[in-house]
């Protein structure tokens, strides 16, 4: 599995969980308008943490991703 | 010690003696008022309201905000009431207070008995008269903790308005604005230093999305802003952060943490960020400027004149004219007998600065949504497959943190994790129904008999 199909895939886990409605997952979907809410955000960053070990936001980003392209991008960046 | 500004003043002589330039203005998503239109306009007969005990009321800010100016110094007491109290509380706080008049936008649909209620509104009628004497009001602000009933705290326009000796009352044609609500104490600090620094001042609204907040602050030219680090998280995402360009980004309310100092001096590279230590009880202690977490430990000590701290049993405590005067009721007492307040913030002592790591009770705070972990405990522990539970915070880089449960189960229930999240879900308001629940085989107890809690964890689970 990529890092973008894990990415993918928990945001699906984390939305039938939360039961948010996802919007298409396309690479210049803004997060804030995936569907995801702050806290559905938080939980896939955390589940993230846990199934894939990497963690790029305590790593220190220069910038916050806005876009899924960008979080996708930022994932694979930090993949060891 | 010098007086301060307000003594014998009230909010209204202050902004008038910073000058009614047609350029200053409160505003909203909805309105704007020129504050030159206030000098000849009322929004409420405020002399009925003389002598009164007054609980502002209103979905929007803006006719609490005109209410306010109005009835400063001209009521007994005024309540600034945030929009999220439970009308299960209203009965008690309107009793514990003497609440007899509420100035309501009409939103409020429970009024106490005996209880008068005024129109609020944003349209002004022309003044009948001139203002009347001044004299002082007390001004009642609710403490944010959400189990339970707020505590009301006792301040004075004098104790507000303390913390704006700071250097900050930026001089003419500053446009302020917070995401907080100004009904609370870091929301209310940025509208006095709009008001006494002749500033404009923007308010945020309950519901406009982050995007579009920060898109009107731009239009509305705002150089001063504050928030919560979890309100900047979420400008940051939403990909409109760069749609403003202010001077001045502010941080208070929870713990700063070096990213996101970081995030935002990137965001902005031009403004000086500072983050600053307040709580309704403590008033504003200091800010830091520098850029960095955490505060030099130089701070600790100082007999400058500005707010005197101390750390005993490792928590942060204050004693300065700000802070407030009392709870209302019998509610606790604010200060020790030498007039130091104890935060309940938990101090770190790296090398030569402190850092905050989290309350002593152990709140954890979800994007600033409060959640102490007894409550969620005592929904686990209601189910029938749980022997105990602990609920603790996991860091988040997002919302701060987000809880997670450890869970000592009977045997053979561990097929039952899904029924103990449907009750959770249940029970519980969504950011405070835990994340994981994780069985475990055990759980710590203290020497006091009370579980073993420990702070916000980076640890996996």
């Amino acid at each position: 599995m990529t890092i973008k199909e894990a990415i993918l895939a928990q945001m699906q886990l984390v939305a039938e969980r939360q039961k948010k409605t996802l919007a298409p997952l396309t690479d210049d979907l803004k997060l804030l308008e995936s569907g995801l809410d702050s806290l559905c955000l938080a939980i896939l960053v955390a589940a993230l943490d846990d199934t894939l070990d990497i963690d790029p936001f305590s790593a220190g980003t220069s910038k916050f991703p806005v876009t899924l392209g960008e979080f996708v991008q930022l994932y694979e960046s930090h993949a060891g | 010690m010098s007086r301060t500004l307000a003594e014998h003043r009230t909010l209204w002589q202050l902004a008038e003696r910073a000058g009614l330039s047609p350029a200053r203005r409160i505003a909203d998503a909805n309105g704007s008022m020129a504050l030159a239109d206030l000098a000849h306009g009322v929004m409420l007969n405020a002399e009925a309201l003389r002598g009164r005990c007054v609980l502002l009321w209103s979905a929007r800010q803006l006719p609490s905000v005109l209410a306010l100016l109005q009835l400063d110094g001209v009521a007994a007491r005024i309540l600034l009431c945030p929009p999220d109290l439970s009308p299960a509380h209203m009965l008690e706080i309107c009793a514990e207070a003497g609440v007899d008049c509420i100035v309501s936008d009409g939103s409020l649909t429970e009024i106490p008995p005996g209880v008068a209620v005024v129109q609020a509104g944003t349209t002004l009628s022309p003044r009948a008269g001139a203002r009347a004497e001044a004299g002082t009001t007390e001004w009642l602000l609710f403490t944010s903790g959400t189990t339970g009933r707020p505590k009301l705290v006792l301040h004075t326009l004098a104790s507000l308005t303390g913390p704006l000796s700071d250097g900050l009352v930026v001089p003419d044609g500053a446009v302020w604005s917070t995401f907080y609500d100004v009904r609370r104490y870091g929301g209310l600090q940025i509208l006095l230093r709009a008001m006494l620094g002749g500033g404009s001042m923007i308010l945020s609204q309950a519901d406009e999305p982050v995007a579009s907040f920060l898109t009107r602050a731009g239009q509305s030219g705002v150089t001063h802003i504050s928030g919560t680090p979890s309100h900047w998280r979420r400008a940051l995402l939403s990909g409109s952060a760069s749609a403003m360009a202010p001077a001045y980004v502010r941080l208070s309310g929870e713990v700063a943490d070096q990213a996101i100092l970081d995030h935002l001096q990137a965001a902005y590279p031009k403004a000086s960020v500072a983050h600053a230590f307040a709580s309704t009880e403590a008033g504003v202690a200091f800010d830091v400027r520098d850029g960095k977490a955490g505060f030099p430990a130089s701070l600790i000590d100082r007999t400058d004149g500005g707010a005197e701290m101390r750390v005993i049993d490792g928590s942060l405590r204050i004693r300065s004219k700000r802070t407030g005067s009392r709870y209302l009721g019998d509610r606790g007492v604010l200060a020790d007998t030498e007039g130091f307040v104890d935060t309940g913030d938990m101090l770190e002592l790296r090398g030569d600065r402190y850092y905050f790591v989290g309350r002593r009770e152990g709140i954890i705070n979800v994007g600033g949504a409060k959640v102490h972990p007894e409550e969620v405990e005592a929904v686990l522990n209601a189910h029938p497959a749980v022997v105990m539970s602990r609920v603790w915070g996991r860091a988040s880089p997002i919302t701060g943190a987000i809880v997670m449960a450890d869970l000592v189960l009977r045997e053979s229930a561990v097929n039952l994790i899904d029924d103990i999240l449907t009750q959770c879900r249940a029970h519980l308001a969504e950011h405070k129904v835990p994340v994981v629940l994780r069985p475990v085989a055990s759980l710590d107890v203290a020497q006091s008999g009370k579980l073993a809690r420990t702070k916000v964890e980076k640890t996996r689970a």
